[in-house]
């Protein structure tokens, strides 16, 4: 870590002037976002020295209960995120339940699977390497899985007649939904691969980024990168098709009808 | 043939009547009685309780795809789920003579079906529930957007049909179709539904 050259609050708060001259920009222009703009820079210098101070005590013990618990809180908060984005909820405990259900397990599997085959940290559940990890992962998972089951939902909705049609017509509710779920998998794997098929060429990802400049050559962490790229491709694609499909699942019955009354629309 | 006892679908009360093979029944009421709701719970595409059988075989006994095809739902604003007509039926030649019958082109297969009007599409529809083979078909006022030489073929067919032996359900508003068509009524009213006691005679209206 020679070239690592540290950071001194001085050169943050130059930085912050960045943000203070867009919040500028705004009044000038009458745009009206400079209270939100401002409320959401000092969000994130909370959250993440707030987060700062939890890595540094989680590193401290090496516990695989107080990581494991990190690993909840996180999942937690990014299931509340998924219920957050739906324009139209799965009604009662499926609201929440479904989305961090998937999202744990899909995460979950691929961290584990990443911390035994190939960064192998010793203990494997090193905070040092489980909990930013999977802190990538489910970032992009949870917007995977908020895309799918939005697409899911609106797409029944709006397609209703079209997917009873078929019903009537004696199809079973996995045919009548097939055009709907395939649209809705597709909308989940979209930003993944957008991204990958971007990568290096339009865009610098921030993690590589971080690397180099913390003094890591870049073909080390291009390396990172690529497998970064590759437990993100594959945590997105587990949790959307479990939450699209368990969605669909919960949006007919055993009797292939369309259940569009197990959904409340959350007109916020 | 179609047995209907203590059929459960709030907010309708409990329903109880039959339809024989080769028999059509129009179902009669004013708007927002539950007539459409009625078909609907027969063809078990909502939720509902009660015994319905076909032929003396119980719904539960069959898959809910098994049932719907042989009790064939044709609602009063049929959906469309692919872009061109054709892809809406898995045998397009069985489905010729019908087309024919209802005076729609063999070239409607290509059509988009965003080109056809209300009228086509709701003949369509009919054709395409036709196709399945059904024993019973519930109509839902097949004949509410046509001109009057499709409302006289609609009818031409569907009588046909029954005295071929399909059993028909036929919600209308039209008292004069509903003595055209149907040997009995059933009224829907109140959430009741009740069958008319007698039946038609020539001079009763």
């Amino acid at each position: 870590m020679d070239g690592y050259i540290p950071l001194s609050y001085g050169d943050l708060a130059l930085a912050s002037l960045l943000v203070l001259a867009n919040a500028g920009l705004s009044l000038a222009l009458d745009l009206g976002i400079h209270r939100r703009l401002l409320i959401a820079a000092a969000r994130m210098v909370v959250q993440l020295s707030l987060m700062g101070m939890v890595l540094t005590a989680l590193f401290s013990h090496v516990s695989p209960l107080w990581t494991g618990l990190a690993a909840l809180v996180m999942v937690g908060f990014a299931g509340h995120e998924v219920a957050s984005r739906q324009e139209r909820r799965l009604s009662g405990a499926w609201a929440y339940g479904l989305g961090t259900g998937c999202m744990m397990l899909a995460a979950a599997l691929v961290t584990v699977f990443a911390l035994t085959t190939a960064l192998r940290p010793e203990p494997w559940y090193d905070p040092r390497y489980a909990v930013p990890l999977l802190g990538m992962i489910l970032g992009n998972t949870m917007t995977g899985i908020s895309l799918g089951m939005n697409t899911l939902t609106t797409g029944l909705v709006a397609r209703r007649a079209g997917v009873e049609a078929r019903l009537m017509l004696g199809a079973t509710r996995r045919e009548a939904m097939a055009p709907v779920i395939r649209q809705a998998l597709r909308s989940a794997l979209m930003p993944i691969i957008n991204t990958m098929s971007a990568t290096g060429v339009v865009a610098l990802p921030g993690m590589m980024t971080g690397q180099i400049l913390g003094g890591v050559t870049p073909a080390e962490a291009v390396k990172y990168q690529i497998l970064i790229l590759f437990l993100i491709a594959g945590g997105t694609g587990l949790g959307a098709v479990s939450a699209v499909l368990s969605g669909g699942w919960r949006l007919s019955d055993a009797r292939h009808r369309l259940r569009l009354d197990r959904l409340t629309s959350s007109k916020a | 043939m179609l047995d209907v006892v203590a059929l459960r679908r709030p907010p309708l009360q409990p329903a109880t009547f039959s339809l024989d093979a080769g028999e059509c029944l129009a179902v009669r009421g004013p708007s927002g009685a539950g007539k459409s709701l009625l078909l609907r719970a027969i063809a078990d595409l909502d939720p509902n309780e009660g015994q319905v059988s076909l032929g003396g075989q119980a719904r539960e006994s069959m898959t809910a795809p098994q049932w719907r095809r042989q009790v064939g739902y044709l609602p009063a604003e049929p959906g469309w789920w692919a872009d061109s007509i054709g892809e809406h039926f898995s045998d397009w030649s069985a489905a010729l003579p019908i087309l024919d019958a209802l005076g729609l082109p063999d070239a409607a297969r290509d059509w988009p079906v965003s080109r056809a009007s209300t009228g086509e599409r709701l003949r369509l529809a009919l054709v395409r529930a036709l196709a399945v083979g059904p024993r019973v078909l519930l109509l839902d006022e097949p004949t509410a957007a046509l001109d009057a030489a499709s409302v006289a073929a609609v009818e031409a067919l569907i009588a046909a049909r029954v005295a071929q032996g399909l059993a028909v359900l036929w919600v209308t508003h039209d008292a004069a179709q509903a003595k055209r068509v149907a040997h009995r009524c059933l009224v829907v009213e109140a959430g009741q539904v009740r069958q008319e006691a007698a039946e038609w005679t020539a001079t009763s209206l």
